[in-house]
């Protein structure tokens, strides 16, 4: 499985750098970007719909709400302490940033196993439909948005940041320094995630749980457990990549996380449900695509690129580019 | 005295807006409540609706208001003797609304509804902000975000302004009527016991011999022309539409909560939900501190929505337990 996606992702990078005498190099540098953030989150959501088996629509506002956690603690018990530095190395935030994200994951991670326990799993437990469950992430998608807007309002905010000039790379391409920070921690995010669905017991019996959960059963894995570890890094993946966005966008809106939803399961989708390497690479297809796109196309139409090719996968392979089982 | 007037203006006002709200959730009722299409996308057929009745009345371009946009149909000042001076463009206008969300529906429904339930939420969510950002896009299309703002009143030199929404509230309830009466008995009828058995099990209902795919892809068209009529209501009332208009909380997220709270999958319901939601949206304005920012209602739509499905799954009248009006 592995070996194949690597291979695809190299035919399309083969491809793609064939194409450069017609596309700026630097669009597909930032989609790379782009769609490192659009992995992690879709990383996340896939393992919660192949082991939950619903779409979980508040992915996005986790998303959010992760980045304005990150917001508060910078510039709520941070700065009291002191800790106001911005500008770290090449980048546009300082080390305080880098102290909140653990926090805003740690929390983001919390409240989605009290989600779990008081919600879906009274759901699971009544046998609720996947329709009805999806539901249920719906009004948990929305009040997560209006605890937001309570509490930071509906106006832009940013972090506090320290404006940089672009790297100058060869062949035209300008990237903002933020972006290799992005694509350093969706990298190592990456390959640890890898590492524990592959190497730890509770990976090993997640990907079973999500393969048959009748059969996870039976050889003994207790299956709620598994549910919540997936709460658990799920919402972990999408608060890193809430703030990532927060960073990389320059700016918090409440609505952010939201609007990411058509990327995401676009992504995830694209590359099979309840597979993580085909979430990965089906994110980097949808940020490329997108960003590339804006050559030709009013930028403001990203979201609609996005959602073509969702469109398109779900019509020509429903099951996406990576999926075997039906 | 007059504070009294105020007040049941206030009202009336208020049940205008409950009443087209209504509209929308009887539509959503046909699409979840009935046949369990999981419709996160309301917010792309209000547009729809609303532009195209919007489009249709609207009195052609003016260059001295730099306005962007090609067409205005004019259709009252085009309807001319044939407005029977009953003002027939309104109802123009209306089907007109139906019928464009109707080919809308079809069409997305054509390549979609024969996939999982959520693939047709993640669907009509894309649909939904797709149609948004072409009306913000294209200035030549609907004047883009500066939105269209001459829309017409229906019968509006028939009462002083200051008295209109008596007049239009009437006009929202029998639409809300007609729409009522039409949805129950389609309901009660041999289709809507076909819809009802989808939504509870497809696949029993196929092996009855039932083609799921097309009565799915019926009741999608039908609710959509619903939803269709409730944005042109929307239009004629507000006499505004831009593309902020359209934004999924006040498009979607609260129509979702009416039919919830209302009892999905009961009309009567549906239509009680949206004046209860409305009610607690609009009332909600005169409570004391913090409770009255309009971001609480947010959280509380959220709240509403999980509350309803964790302890009261049924809403508030629940769905009838009946097969038929003959068999009780």
């Amino acid at each position: 499985m592995i070996a194949r996606s690597s291979a695809l992702l190299i035919i399309l990078a083969v491809a793609v750098l064939s194409m450069t005498s017609v596309i700026k190099l630097e669009l597909v540098v930032n989609g790379l970007v782009m769609g490192s953030i659009i992995a992690l989150g879709a990383m996340g959501l896939t393992l919660l719909y192949g082991n939950l088996k619903f779409a979980h629509i508040a992915h996005g506002d986790f998303m959010t709400i992760a980045a304005y956690l990150v917001l508060f603690i910078v510039s709520v018990p941070l700065s009291h302490l002191g800790l106001t530095a911005i500008g770290l190395g090449p980048f546009t935030f300082g080390y305080p940033l880098l102290i909140a994200l653990p926090f805003a994951v740690s929390i983001a991670a919390l409240a989605a196993v009290l989600l779990d326990l008081g919600i879906y799993r009274r759901l699971r437990n009544r046998g609720s439909s996947t329709v009805v469950m999806a539901m249920a992430s719906l009004g948990v998608a929305i009040a997560l948005r209006g605890l937001v807007q309570v509490t930071w309002g509906g106006d832009i905010q940013q972090y506090p940041r320290l404006s940089k000039l672009f790297f100058k790379l060869p062949m035209d391409v300008r990237i903002p320094p933020d972006a290799l920070f992005i694509a350093g921690v969706a990298l190592v995010v990456t390959i640890s995630l890898h590492l524990l669905l592959t190497k730890t017991k509770i990976g090993k019996a997640m990907r079973a749980t999500a393969d048959n959960v009748d059969l996870a059963r039976v050889t003994g894995i207790n299956t709620e457990m598994v549910i919540l570890w997936t709460w658990v890094i799920g919402a972990g993946l999408a608060a890193i990549a809430g703030v990532l966005l927060a960073v990389f966008q320059a700016q918090l809106l409440p609505i952010m996380g939201w609007k990411f939803l058509i990327p995401l399961f676009s992504a995830v989708i694209l590359g099979g449900i309840g597979n993580p390497y085909g979430a990965f690479c089906g994110a980097m297809i949808v940020g490329v695509s997108a960003e590339v796109a804006t050559q030709w196309i009013n930028p403001t139409y990203k979201p609609v690129i996005a959602f073509a090719i969702l469109i398109v996968v779900l019509l020509v392979r429903p099951r996406g580019i990576f999926g075997v089982r039906d | 005295m007059i504070d009294l007037l105020g007040i049941v203006d206030y009202g009336v006002g208020w049940a205008v807006v409950a009443g087209i709200y209504a509209v929308f959730t009887l539509g959503l009722n046909v699409h979840w409540g009935f046949t369990g299409l999981f419709n996160i996308g309301i917010a792309g057929f209000f547009a729809i609706g609303a532009y195209t009745s919007a489009l249709l009345t609207t009195a052609p371009p003016s260059a001295v208001l730099f306005e962007d946009f090609v067409f205005g149909g004019d259709l009252p000042s085009r309807l001319g003797v044939f407005n029977l001076g009953i003002d027939l463009w309104f109802v123009v206008a209306l089907l007109a609304a139906a019928t464009a969300c109707g080919i809308t529906a079809l069409a997305i429904g054509f390549l979609t509804i024969r996939l999982k339930e959520d693939y047709l939420a993640i669907t009509t969510l894309g649909i939904a902000e797709t149609i948004r950002l072409v009306f913000l896009n294209e200035g030549w299309l609907a004047n883009g975000s500066r939105g269209l703002y001459n829309i017409p009143k229906y019968l509006g030199g028939l009462v002083h302004p200051a008295h209109y929404n008596y007049l239009y509230l009437i006009v929202v309830l029998l639409v809300l009527g007609c729409l009522y009466i039409a949805v129950s008995r389609a309901i009660n009828s041999p289709w809507g016991r076909v819809l009802k058995a989808i939504r509870e099990d497809e696949m029993t209902a196929q092996a009855s011999g039932k083609n799921v795919v097309l009565f799915k892809l019926q009741a999608f068209v039908v609710g959509a022309c619903i939803m269709g009529v409730g944005g042109a209501l929307y239009a004629h009332n507000i006499r505004f539409v831009s593309p902020i208009t359209f934004d999924p909380l006040m498009a979607t997220f609260v129509i979702w909560a009416m039919l919830m709270v209302g009892g999905s999958g009961n009309n009567k319901g549906a239509i009680l939900g949206s004046f209860i939601v409305w009610g607690i949206w609009a009332g909600s304005q005169f409570l004391p501190g913090f409770l009255s920012d309009p971001n609480i209602r947010l959280l509380m739509t959220g709240v509403l929505i999980v509350g309803v499905m964790l302890f009261k799954p049924g809403g508030i009248l629940g769905e009838e337990r009946r097969v038929s009006n003959r068999v009780t």
